[in-house]
């Protein structure tokens, strides 16, 4: 049993062996249900692969919005590292509308700034702003030093209201706080909530309205996921956050449905809206043909229109159509291949879909910073235990806001769930791999170099720091956060470039046909004692 | 040169007892500067006639890194030369910062110059955080006096100040040089502070009686020995100054766990 897991975690010392061994789990499905250890404190030493509550509340959640300005308030490096590193595409939806997301603003922060404190040079900072670019919502992400010496962002978010009429949100989300992003996650999604949501009043026009929520647009993939829903029919009034904007994101507690692709980034404020304003979510994931049309038809479902199922249906041919000659090519390309993937929050359970519609299997997975409920399912959340990081972030309480009513009652709702519909839950990953795979929660270099060595996967999804490493050991490597500056990869005709990208690499695996000096000639020289 | 850093509980009187101190000291022909550390600016008032001279802090952000020493230094009574950091206003920025900041500038400014026999540092209140102990960091002040009354809280402060300091006493050069008791009348004053010394293994080097010359010399900004020298207090000072001059009890403290605290609070603060 377990072999695999052991040969890594037998060479580690007693102490990093108890921790790892629980977030390691490969895979049994016996009668103990399998369980993955999650969002606890990396150890330190191991080199960790998380990123910091700053990343997750300024980099992943708030920064896509391109009509929003967001100021980093702190030393310069976490301006210019938080840069356009994230590859989500924005661009203006209408003649006129700005695009921030291109900008990287900053206060700078300097030694005397941090003696005399930051807030007289953050309010200029936004005078500037609003001098120049003149945004509708300006978002504060304090660094690490700004929680030091206190600096008051909510207050000075205040006055900045108060003097432009603008929407201005301070965040305190200095990188220190949680163990991960995930904690900037959930303080981006606090803030939205209080500040932005429900500040609209512009109904939806369409019959069937959605916001689509943890959807980044990386290399365009909620553009694909947009034509494909406008295609059917479907209204979509917001997207969370990528391309998306202040504008938009302010009316989104007035459509019909929620739909949640990451599910670890934005599901907080995906049950917020339920509880405040009624609107029902789904778990979809349209990363992967097959799970593309199984959200479409749960959406169906859920609104239950006999014009709105067909159409659905006729989309999904015609999509399928067009693109079956080169699935099935790159599928005779792939098919039997195995996968390793390694990204944060749901990539690594969204892309396994994705694989298999190509008859690859993903054999290794693993989040960087998601919680039990991704792995395991929503239903573990009573189970899991706060502990003194988890309750350093702040938990906001939301009442149903009058005047808006649930749109099914729990009876109709229960049957819609027994038909399938993932209707206000996720089930996580687990439950879509198999028996023997290996689950790794908050992977660090050594356990995927030997995990490799092990599984011997054809392709390791995951990111630039460990891609050149793992491509020098002869393995290709593909870089999900930024998909290497191709996609998009989601929806029907994003699938086609992906089977493309990953075909392309494993055909070309040069790292696997080069042999490194070391193995040919001895690369140091020596004499045997005792002789002559 | 010797370099000096007091500390002690916030109004237990470490500015007054720093000047008073090197006002004998300069009388007994030393060289001094005092570096205040608190960013109130108040440390050099009684030597330099009144807050005399812009803090290296607000210098720094007026005029920007290249700045002049003379800028931010002042000779005051008998050639003492007076040094503020400054710092933020109460409630925003980082002081500790500003402590390290300045500091290190007058570093590079070479106010350090050998002809000094003594710098002084007059730190604020407790020892809070790292900012406060740059004094004691990296070598630079290499003994400490602890300004305290028969007070407990004043006590309580010295013990944990002594902690700070056998943190760093450990890993560098820094040590305890004594309690100096700036008396506030207490009950079995003078037994309890040096039985309190003794446990932390250190001496009360000096029982400062308390004076109102003091503070009449202080309303005139200037100190004892300075407005009054004939007065008994000025003698109190100067008893001070040559203690410390000759002082050569340097140790690592050894503070009292809380329990042991109170237990010596209770053995001389309560009267039969």
């Amino acid at each position: 049993m377990a072999k695999e897991r052991d040969m890594v975690l037998d060479q580690y010392s007693s102490r990093v062996y108890k921790n790892r061994k629980s977030h390691m789990t490969q895979l049994e499905f016996a009668e103990k249900p399998d369980e993955v250890a999650a969002n606890t404190r990396a150890i330190p030493g191991i080199i960790t692969a998380r990123g910091c509550c700053y990343a997750g509340c300024k980099g992943v959640v708030v920064g896509p919005m391109k009509d929003s300005v967001v100021i980093t308030h702190g030393p310069i490096g976490c301006a210019f590292y938080s840069w356009s590193t994230r590859r989500n595409k924005a661009k203006p939806s209408y003649e006129g509308e700005p695009n921030f997301v291109p900008y990287s603003f900053c206060t700078d922060m300097r030694s005397s700034d941090i003696v005399f404190g930051g807030e007289k040079k953050l309010e200029e900072g936004i005078d500037e702003i609003m001098r120049l670019f003149n945004p509708k919502c300006i978002f504060i992400c304090s660094t690490c030093p700004i929680g030091l010496i206190g600096d008051d962002v909510q207050a000075v978010a205040k006055r900045v209201e108060e003097k432009y009429g603008v929407t201005a949100i301070g965040y305190s989300c200095e990188g220190y706080k949680g163990v991960s992003q995930s904690a900037g996650h959930h303080i981006a999604n606090n803030g939205l909530m209080r500040h932005v949501i429900g500040k609209g009043e512009e109904a939806p026009k369409g019959k069937f309205s959605v916001n689509l929520l943890g959807e980044y647009n990386i290399g365009g993939d909620g553009w694909e996921q947009e034509r494909i829903l406008k295609k059917i029919g479907y209204e979509v009034v917001s997207v969370f956050t990528g391309d998306g904007s202040y504008e938009t994101i302010k009316n989104s507690h007035l459509a019909d449905l929620n739909l949640v692709m990451c599910h670890r980034s934005i599901n907080y404020i995906a049950e917020m809206m339920k509880t405040k304003y009624g609107v029902d979510w789904i778990k979809v994931n349209f990363i992967g043909v097959g799970a593309t049309s199984k959200s479409l038809r749960m959406m169906a479902k859920y609104f239950n229109d006999p014009e709105l199922t067909m159409r659905t249906e006729e989309v999904i041919a015609e999509e399928l159509a067009e693109i079956n000659e080169d699935m099935e090519y790159y599928k005779s390309k792939l098919k039997g291949k195995t996968a390793g993937i390694f990204v944060g929050g749901s990539r690594s359970h969204h892309y396994q879909m994705l694989l298999r519609d190509f008859g690859m299997e993903t054999t290794i997975a693993g989040y960087e910073f998601a919680h039990r409920d991704d792995y395991e399912g929503r239903d573990i959340i009573p189970q899991i235990k706060a502990d003194a990081d988890s309750k350093n972030i702040e938990e906001i309480t939301v009442e149903r806001e009058s005047g808006y009513e649930d749109r099914y009652s729990e009876e109709v709702m229960n049957q819609m769930r027994a038909e399938g519909v993932e209707l206000d839950t996720y089930d996580g990953m687990l439950k879509d791999m198999k028996k023997g795979y290996m689950v790794v929660d908050d992977y660090n270099m050594f356990e995927t170099d030997q995990l490799i060595e092990e599984y011997k996967p054809d392709i390791f999804f995951s990111g630039i720091k460990d891609k050149y490493a793992i491509q020098h050991g002869g393995v290709v490597s593909r870089q999900m956060h930024s998909y290497d500056y191709s996609g998009p990869y989601a929806g029907f005709r994003g699938a086609v470039n992906f089977g493309r990208d990953v075909s392309m690499s494993l055909y070309t695996n040069a790292w696997a046909l080069v042999k490194p000096p070391w193995k040919v000639t001895p690369m140091i020289e020596g004499t045997l004692g005792g002789v002559g | 040169m010797r370099q000096v850093a007091i500390y002690g509980k916030g109004g237990i009187g470490k500015s007054t007892t720093t000047q008073n101190l090197t006002a004998g000291l300069a009388e007994m022909g030393k060289h001094i500067m005092i570096v205040g550390c608190d960013p109130k600016a108040d440390s050099t008032r009684l030597i330099l006639g009144g807050l005399a001279q812009k803090t290296v802090l607000d210098t720094l952000r007026d005029e920007g890194d290249d700045i002049e020493l003379e800028a931010v230094m002042k000779a005051g009574y008998a050639g003492i030369k007076g040094v503020e950091s400054g710092g933020p206003e109460p409630g925003v920025g980082c002081a500790g910062r500003g402590i390290i900041t300045s500091i290190n500038l007058l570093e590079q400014l070479g106010a350090y110059t050998d002809d000094l026999d003594y710098v002084f540092y007059d730190v604020l209140g407790d020892v809070v955080c790292g900012g406060f102990a740059m004094p004691i960091r990296e070598g630079k002040a290499r003994e400490i006096y602890i300004v305290c009354s028969g007070e407990m809280m004043a006590l309580y402060a010295a013990n944990n100040i002594s902690k700070g300091i056998s943190k760093y006493a450990k890993t560098g050069v820094v040590r305890l040089g004594g309690l100096i008791c700036n008396s506030r009348n207490v009950d079995k004053e003078q037994d309890l502070v040096e039985a309190v010394a003794a446990k932390i293994g250190t001496q009360m080097i000096h029982f400062v009686p308390r004076d109102n010359a003091v503070q009449r010399a202080e309303i005139r900004k200037r100190t004892v020995i300075d407005y009054s020298p004939e007065e008994p207090q000025a003698d109190e000072y100067r008893d001070l100054a040559r203690k410390v001059d000759n002082n050569e009890l340097f140790v690592i403290p050894n503070p009292m766990n809380i329990d042991e605290l109170e237990e010596i609070l209770m053995q001389y603060g309560v009267m039969d």
